[in-house]
């Protein structure tokens, strides 16, 4: 399929240090691109919030500070969807490991919940099996309202 | 009308401080550390503060802002203090319900809401 009869709205990767500014850039284009091609407010801020919550983990949890660390992006958005991975060189993580913060010993602790509220927001988080790069797919017209991720028993 | 940093401003109603995030959005860490720097020595210096956090303003924030509000939460407590927020717009309100975090804050629709019910 030549360009002009793509359906691709925006496909591209970046490879960025691993700092606050950068990861910001990405996001700007990002989200500047959402709101050109009418994209609702609400997926814009599902998409925005999760970007945030995913660079952080990356910059601080991932790469743990390091500015000569780097974050691989890939990014896809099409008229329906949008779609991104983004991973950091750290050593990865095990996502299933994460206690629920919504739980009553966790409620006053004043971190751990980025992930819930990616998982919140996004249609599909998935992780590749080192869990150093996660993969969010969030879909134009999702029937998914943000806080349906399981209940904490 | 007291600036303590350049993302929030500070009213004395008699006994209450309300403090009003300036900022539309909260995410970088230069702004928490701006809002921590100002919070935590306002609550420090004044055992007993009622304090009402204003969120007008602001229509994005992250998961670090709930860690400072906790944080925040736990001085006010630690000197005999009351926090409440206020005026958090729906979806600002839905990341708090997602957390949880609406049932152990008081959060009123408006900051004279929130002042009705404060300790005199």
């Amino acid at each position: 399929m030549s360009l002009a009869e793509s359906k691709d709205i925006l496909h591209k990767s970046w490879k960025i240090k691993n700092v606050e500014q950068e990861a910001n850039k990405v996001a700007c284009e990002v989200l500047k691109t959402l709101r050109s091609h009418d994209f609702d407010e609400d997926m814009v801020f599902a998409v925005h919030l999760s970007l945030e919550e995913a660079f952080v983990n990356a910059i601080k949890h991932g790469n743990h500070g390091d500015p000569q660390k780097n974050i691989s992006v890939e990014c896809l958005i099409t008229p329906d969807k949008f779609d991104i991975s983004i991973a950091d060189e750290g050593f990865g993580f095990d996502p299933g490991g994460i206690p629920d913060p919504r739980c009553d010993g966790n409620l006053y602790k004043s971190c751990g919940r980025g992930i819930l509220l990616i998982r919140s927001y996004m249609d599909v988080v998935e992780y590749n099996t080192r869990g150093n790069c996660i993969h969010l797919v969030k879909y134009r017209d999702t029937a998914k309202s943000p806080g349906q991720e399981k209940k904490c028993s | 009308m007291d600036n303590a940093s350049p993302n929030l401003s500070l009213e004395f109603r008699g006994p209450v401080v309300i403090a009003t995030l300036t900022d539309e959005k909260i995410l970088d860490e230069d702004q928490l550390r701006g809002l921590e720097g100002s919070f935590l020595p306002l609550i420090e210096q004044t055992p007993g503060i009622q304090l009402i956090i204003d969120f007008t303003n602001v229509k994005f924030l992250t998961s670090s802002v709930l860690g400072l509000l906790i944080r925040i939460s736990k001085k006010a407590y630690e000197t005999e203090g009351e926090l409440r927020l206020c005026s958090i717009g729906p979806k600002i309100l839905e990341v708090f319900r997602i957390t949880r975090l609406d049932k152990i804050f008081d959060i009123s629709t408006s900051v004279d809401d929130a002042m009705v019910g404060l300790k005199k």
